[in-house]
C-alpha cells in the first residue's frame, strides 16, 4: 500500500482502495463469474441427465420409437409417432390463431390506432392473458369452452362431415378446445415481440410511405411490416416454441388418446401431455420410455427456440447494427 | 383580362389534375376502413377469454372464499366442505425455496453479464443459454428433477418442487436483471469509477442500489410465473392432503395450488370443482398482485 506522499500538507479521508476492498473486488468478480458458469452447467446437466436416463430406452427401442404408433405398457411396446403429430399439430393449429390475433393486436397496439390510455388497456389485457397459469386455462377449458363449442362441432360434423377437419363429433376433450387454449395462451407472447418488431422500424419510414399518399393501410401492408418481418417471425417461431412445450392446458383438454387424426375434434395427444399423465404411474421401463419421449420433447424445442433466437438476433441487427 | 385567363388555365388543368382528396368509398380507403374494423374485431375478441374467464372465477370460486374453504384440509371423495388450506401454504413453500436458490444466483451472473464482462465469450454463452431456457417445457423441468433428486432422494418433496421452479425462475432472472443493470446510465458508473472505486465498490453502492428497481420487477415476475406452474411439481412435490410438517415435511410429497386444481378438476363432484374455482381464484390473485407490484416498482425513473 502506497502511502499519501501529501499527508503532511492536507489530512483527507480520501485514500486508495485498501487491501481489503482489493479482495472483495476479486471474490465479487470471481462469485459472478461463477454464477455465469452455473447456467451452463445447468444446462449441460440437464441435457446429460436426460439423455443418460432415456439411454436404456434408446437402445432398447432404437429410432422406431419416434415412429412407433402404440403405446402399450403390457406388452413394453412405445412409440410416440402420435404424441409427435399432436404436438405438432395442436400448436401449428395455434399458431394460425394466436399468431393472426398476436399481430394484429401489435399492429392494433403501435400504428396509432388507438389513444394512449385505451391502448394501455388492451396492453394490460394481454399481459393478463400471459399471467393466467395454465390450469387455470385448462379448468376454463373443461368447464365454458368445450361446452361452448361442442354444439357447434358437432353441426359442423353433421352437415360437411366429409371434410376430414370436421371428421368426427367433438365428445368433451379433443384437438379443437385444446389449440383454441393454446391460441390464448402463446398470443401474448407473440404479440408482445412484434410489438418490439414494429417499435424498432424507424418512424422515418412510416412518414415516408404516409408522405406519399398512402392509406394508413397500405401503409402497414407494405412498409411496416415488410420491414418488421424479421422480427414478426422471431415472435411466430418463438410462439411455436411456447405452444410445443405446453403442458397442463392440454393434458386436461386434449383427450390423451393415442391417435393420428386430421379431424380437429377427436381427441390426441402431446409429447409434454404424455409425460404428464403418464409419469407419475409409470413403471421402471416406461419410464425409460417416458425419458426418451422427453429427451425427443428438448429436442424440438431446443431447435424450434434457437432458430427463432437466430432470427431474431438477424431482425434486431438490421435495425441497431449490432 | 390577365385574370381571366389564367382562370381559364386552372379550369382546363383541374380536370386533369389528380384527385388529392380521399374519398371514403374510394376502393383503397374503403379497404383500409374495413381492415381497421377487422382489427377492433380481433383485438376485442381476442380479450373475450380474460373477461370469461375473470367473470368464472369470481362467480364460481367467489362463492366459496371464507376462512373455513382458506384454511381447512381438501376433502375426501364424497365429503362436503374442506378447503385448500395445505396447498396454499404448499405453494409458498415452494416458491420460497425456489426463490431462494434462484434469485441470489440469477442476480449475480446478471451482474456478471451486465457489469462485470459483458462481451465476453462466456457472458455470451450464458446468455444464450438464459434465452432457450425461456423456451424450455416446464414439464422438462420437473423430469429432470425427478431424474436427479427424486430418484436420489426416494421420495417426491418439497425440496424437489421447489428446486424444479428455481430453474424455470432462473432464466427470467438473469436477463430482466440484467436489462434492468444496463439502464443504470453509464455516467454515474464512470463517475464512481473516477473517484477511484474498485469495481466491486461500484456494483455494491452505484449499479446494484440504481438498478435495483427494475431487477425486483423482473424477480417478481418470475415468483409470479413460479407460483402458478404446475407441470414441474406434478411428480416432484407430487400432492399431499396435509399440511407440510415442520422441517421434515419439506421431504415429503407437498401439495400446492396448482396440483390441486389439475386434480380436482377431473372429478366428478360439484364440491372438487368449486374448490378448483376457488383455488384458481386464489391463484390468480396472488399472481395478480404480485404483477401489479412488478408494475407499480418498475416505472422507468431515468
Amino acid at each position: 500500500m502506497r502511502s499519501n506522499p501529501f499527508s503532511h500538507i492536507v489530512t483527507t479521508i480520501a485514500g486508495p482502495p485498501s487491501r481489503v476492498d482489493y479482495g472483495l473486488d476479486k471474490l465479487l468478480r470471481g462469485v459472478v463469474a461463477a454464477a455465469a458458469t452455473a447456467i451452463l452447467l445447468l444446462v449441460a446437466y440437464i441435457v446429460f441427465e436426460l439423455a443418460r436416463q432415456a439411454l436404456p430406452a434408446i437402445l432398447d427401442f432404437g429410432a422406431g420409437f419416434l415412429y412407433g404408433t402404440t403405446w402399450d405398457v403390457q406388452d413394453r411396446e412405445y412409440g410416440i409417432l402420435p404424441e409427435i403429430w399432436g404436438t405438432m399439430y395442436s400448436s401449428l393449429l395455434a399458431l394460425l390463431l394466436g399468431g393472426l390475433f398476436g399481430v394484429a393486436i401489435a399492429i392494433f397496439l403501435t400504428q396509432d390506432f388507438l389513444d394512449r390510455r385505451v391502448a394501455n388497456v388492451f396492453r394490460t389485457i394481454v399481459e393478463m392473458l400471459a399471467a393466467i397459469p395454465s390450469v387455470v386455462y385448462g379448468l376454463w377449458g373443461i368447464y365454458v369452452l368445450i361446452p361452448l363449442i361442442r354444439p357447434i362441432a358437432n353441426w359442423l360434423h353433421d352437415t360437411v362431415g366429409w371434410f376430414p377437419l370436421f371428421g368426427t363429433s367433438l365428445s368433451g376433450p379433443g384437438m379443437a378446445p385444446a389449440s383454441l387454449v393454446l391460441a390464448v395462451m402463446i398470443l401474448p407472447t407473440v404479440a408482445a415481440i412484434s410489438v418490439d418488431a414494429l417499435r424498432r422500424v424507424p418512424a422515418r419510414v412510416k412518414e415516408a410511405a404516409y408522405g406519399m399518399g398512402t392509406t394508413r393501410w397500405e401503409a402497414i401492408l407494405k412498409v411496416m411490416l415488410p420491414t418488421a418481418a424479421s422480427g414478426i417471425l422471431a415472435a411466430l417461431v418463438l410462439g411455436f416454441g411456447r405452444a410445443l412445450g405446453e403442458t397442463m392446458a392440454l393434458a386436461m383438454l386434449i383427450g390423451n388418446s393415442n391417435q393420428i387424426s386430421l379431424s380437429l375434434f377427436a381427441p390426441a395427444n402431446t409429447l409434454a401431455s404424455l409425460l404428464a399423465s403418464s409419469f407419475p404411474e409409470a413403471g421402471e421401463i416406461e419410464i425409460q420410455a417416458l425419458m426418451y419421449a422427453a429427451l425427443a420433447l428438448l429436442a424440438i424445442t431446443l431447435i424450434v427456440n434457437v432458430l427463432g433466437l437466430w432470427v431474431m438476433k438477424a431482425a434486431t441487427r438490421k435495425f441497431e447494427g449490432r | 383580362m390577365t385574370g381571366n385567363i389564367s382562370e381559364a388555365i386552372l379550369e382546363s388543368n383541374l380536370a386533369d389534375m389528380p384527385q388529392l382528396k380521399g374519398s371514403l368509398f374510394e376502393g383503397r380507403c374503403l379497404r383500409s376502413r374495413l381492415l381497421t374494423l377487422l382489427t377492433w374485431i380481433l383485438a376485442s375478441l381476442a380479450a373475450v377469454p380474460l373477461l370469461s374467464i375473470i367473470y368464472m372465477l369470481v362467480v364460481k370460486g367467489g362463492s366459496r372464499i371464507n376462512w373455513e374453504t382458506l384454511t381447512a384440509l381438501p376433502p375426501a371423495a364424497f365429503e362436503f366442505g374442506g378447503g385448500i388450506g395445505p396447498a396454499i401454504i404448499g405453494t409458498l413453500t415452494m416458491v420460497a425455496i425456489a426463490s431462494s436458490i434462484s434469485i441470489p444466483l440469477g442476480i449475480l451472473a446478471a451482474i456478471y453479464l451486465a457489469e462485470v464482462a459483458p462481451h465476453s465469450k462466456l457472458a455470451q454463452t450464458s446468455r444464450f443459454l438464459a434465452k432457450v431456457l425461456t423456451g424450455f417445457p416446464s414439464i422438462l423441468a420437473g423430469v429432470f428433477v425427478y431424474a436427479s433428486l427424486v430418484v436420489v432422494m426416494k421420495t417426491y418433496s418439497a425440496w424437489a418442487g421447489g428446486v424444479a421452479l428455481a430453474v424455470l425462475m432462473l432464466p427470467t432472472i438473469i436477463l430482466t436483471a440484467e436489462e434492468a443493470l444496463k439502464q443504470v446510465p453509464q455516467k454515474m458508473k464512470d463517475a464512481a469509477y473516477g473517484m477511484g472505486c474498485t469495481r466491486a465498490q461500484v456494483i455494491g453502492r452505484v449499479t446494484l442500489p440504481t438498478g435495483l428497481p427494475g431487477v425486483i420487477t423482473g424477480v417478481l415476475l418470475a415468483v409470479a410465473g413460479a407460483a402458478g406452474e404446475s407441470a414441474p411439481l406434478l411428480f416432484t412435490a407430487l400432492f399431499s392432503t396435509y399440511y407440510i410438517n415442520g422441517l421434515e415435511g419439506l421431504s415429503e410429497p407437498t401439495s400446492s395450488l396448482s396440483i390441486l386444481i389439475y386434480n380436482f378438476s377431473g372429478m366428478p363432484y360439484d364440491n372438487q370443482i368449486e374448490l378448483a374455482w376457488t383455488a384458481s381464484l386464489v391463484l390468480v390473485m396472488m399472481i395478480l398482485v404480485l404483477n401489479v407490484l412488478a408494475r407499480v416498482l418498475g416505472r422507468r425513473k431515468y
